[in-house]
């Protein structure tokens, strides 16, 4: 992405996230059984969603460094899951503060959603264990990219093994019916997932920026001395 | 056929090492007992089976882990991964040769701790001992690929585990809860995954 783009697209989702935290606080209808709590999911359920994208954008990279051999991938890879890591640890956060509010509980082994970020928050914390044990070069990219694709195949294999396991109460809200929501909830829905996917994308460009010039600031210095 | 063969000489090698240096087998066989041994008196008196088959499941992952943090610790301390990658076979019959020799370990380990745990607690269902086998294929394919990877790292022996053990949740859940087709199917999944894989984790560029 070329960087005068950069200002651009952090522009952007400011004001997309200024008019999502409007529109949940303000514009949206205050659930009847649960109140204010429900507001969280304005925020919650775009932040697992977009930790799934990044997770998903991070896995498509690695696939693009191992098929194709892009020289870039491996980094994009990299700041992606580093990206899903933090959206993800926030999913945790908001997931378990609601959890404290409508269940009663700050953790519920019974919530598969939760015990599912729980897994991909373990497993993508090794990542980085991974990468800054090996030594960097091409065995290292490689390396990395193959368990990032371990990854996306892990998430449906660990939803299927946590359904297994237990009962199901986390509320559902997009059935096989459509989403279960009305059209101010559903419009606020929408601006709050674009708001954080535009978060996401400016994190991500802002990141592979700083990345990129620490890598062509390394190589200068080696070519000067 | 050419490969099936490399895949053959290459698990007969890893075989025969343990048959005469016996340090992988001997040291699973005593943690898996002494594992058993704990989790007795780590159990409230009078628990269930219930809760006795899922320490069952604990320590044959551990067990396990033990295992596959051994699998290449001699290819690299000999240098031998080098002239692996460079013999004229294909690279994915390195992690089936290898996923088979520890397979065999792991079995064996378990011939052991199952009738034990048989002993100490209560005794096994055919059910669980396919559960078992079934656990162990997708363990072992996963684990030698990961083990692959963790060994190329300055943190080894710290690596192994981290990496592994969210992919063996999965795994526990079938296994606990005997879900044959559950864990068939993650076999089949990660082992197709990891076979394509592994060219690309021992590959130097």
């Amino acid at each position: 992405m070329p960087p005068v783009k950069l200002p651009v697209l952090a522009a952007v989702s400011t004001a997309l996230f200024g008019l999502a935290i409007a529109l949940a606080f303000f514009y949206a209808p205050t659930d009847v059984d649960q109140g204010l709590s429900q507001r969280i999911f304005y925020f919650h359920v775009p932040l697992a969603l977009t930790a799934y994208a990044c997770f998903g954008w991070g896995a498509w990279k690695a696939l693009r460094h191992l098929w194709k051999g892009d020289p870039g991938a491996d980094l994009e890879s990299y700041v992606a899951i580093h990206q899903g890591v933090i959206f993800g640890s926030l999913t945790l956060l908001t997931g378990s503060i609601w959890a404290r509010i409508s269940w009663g509980v700050w953790w519920s082994w019974s919530e598969d959603q939760l015990v599912l970020f729980l897994v991909l928050f373990l497993f993508y914390c090794a990542y980085f264990m991974l990468r800054y044990s090996v030594d960097p070069g091409p065995a290292r990219a490689n390396m990395c990219a193959v368990y990032a694709l371990f990854g996306v195949v892990l998430i449906p294999v660990s939803f299927l093994a946590i359904r297994l396991s237990k009962k199901f109460i986390h509320p559902v809200v997009f059935t096989s019916h459509g989403p279960q929501m009305s059209g101010a909830q559903f419009l606020t829905f929408g601006v709050c997932l674009a708001a954080m996917l535009g978060l996401f994308a400016t994190l991500y460009a802002l990141e592979l920026a700083g990345k990129r010039l620490d890598s062509s600031l390394r190589e200068l210095r080696e070519l000067l001395t | 056929m050419r490969y099936l063969a490399d895949v053959a000489a290459l698990a007969r090698k890893d075989l025969l090492l343990e048959l005469r240096a016996k340090e992988t087998l001997p040291s699973m066989l005593l943690f898996v007992i002494a594992a058993l041994a704990i989790f007795h008196f780590a159990l409230p008196r009078g628990a269930g089976h219930d809760a006795a088959i899922g320490l069952l499941w604990v320590s044959l992952v551990f067990t396990a882990l033990l295992g596959l943090t051994r699998a290449f610790v001699a290819e690299r301390e000999q240098g031998m991964f080098d002239a692996l990658v460079l013999a004229p076979c294909d690279r994915s019959a390195i992690w089936l040769g290898k996923s088979i020799a520890v397979f065999v370990f792991l079995v064996c380990a378990e011939v052991v701790a199952l009738p034990a745990f048989g002993a100490f607690f209560s005794a096994v269902d055919g059910r669980t001992v396919a559960a078992v086998v079934l656990a162990d294929v997708g363990i072992c394919t996963v684990g030698t690929l990961f083990g692959a990877m963790a060994v190329a790292g300055r943190a080894r022996e710290l690596l192994l585990p981290l990496l592994f053990l969210p992919m063996a949740i999965p795994i526990v859940v079938g296994g606990v809860g005997g879900y044959l087709w559950f864990l068939a199917l993650y076999d089949a999944l990660f082992a197709l995954l990891a076979w394509a894989a592994f060219e690309y984790v021992v590959a130097e560029a």
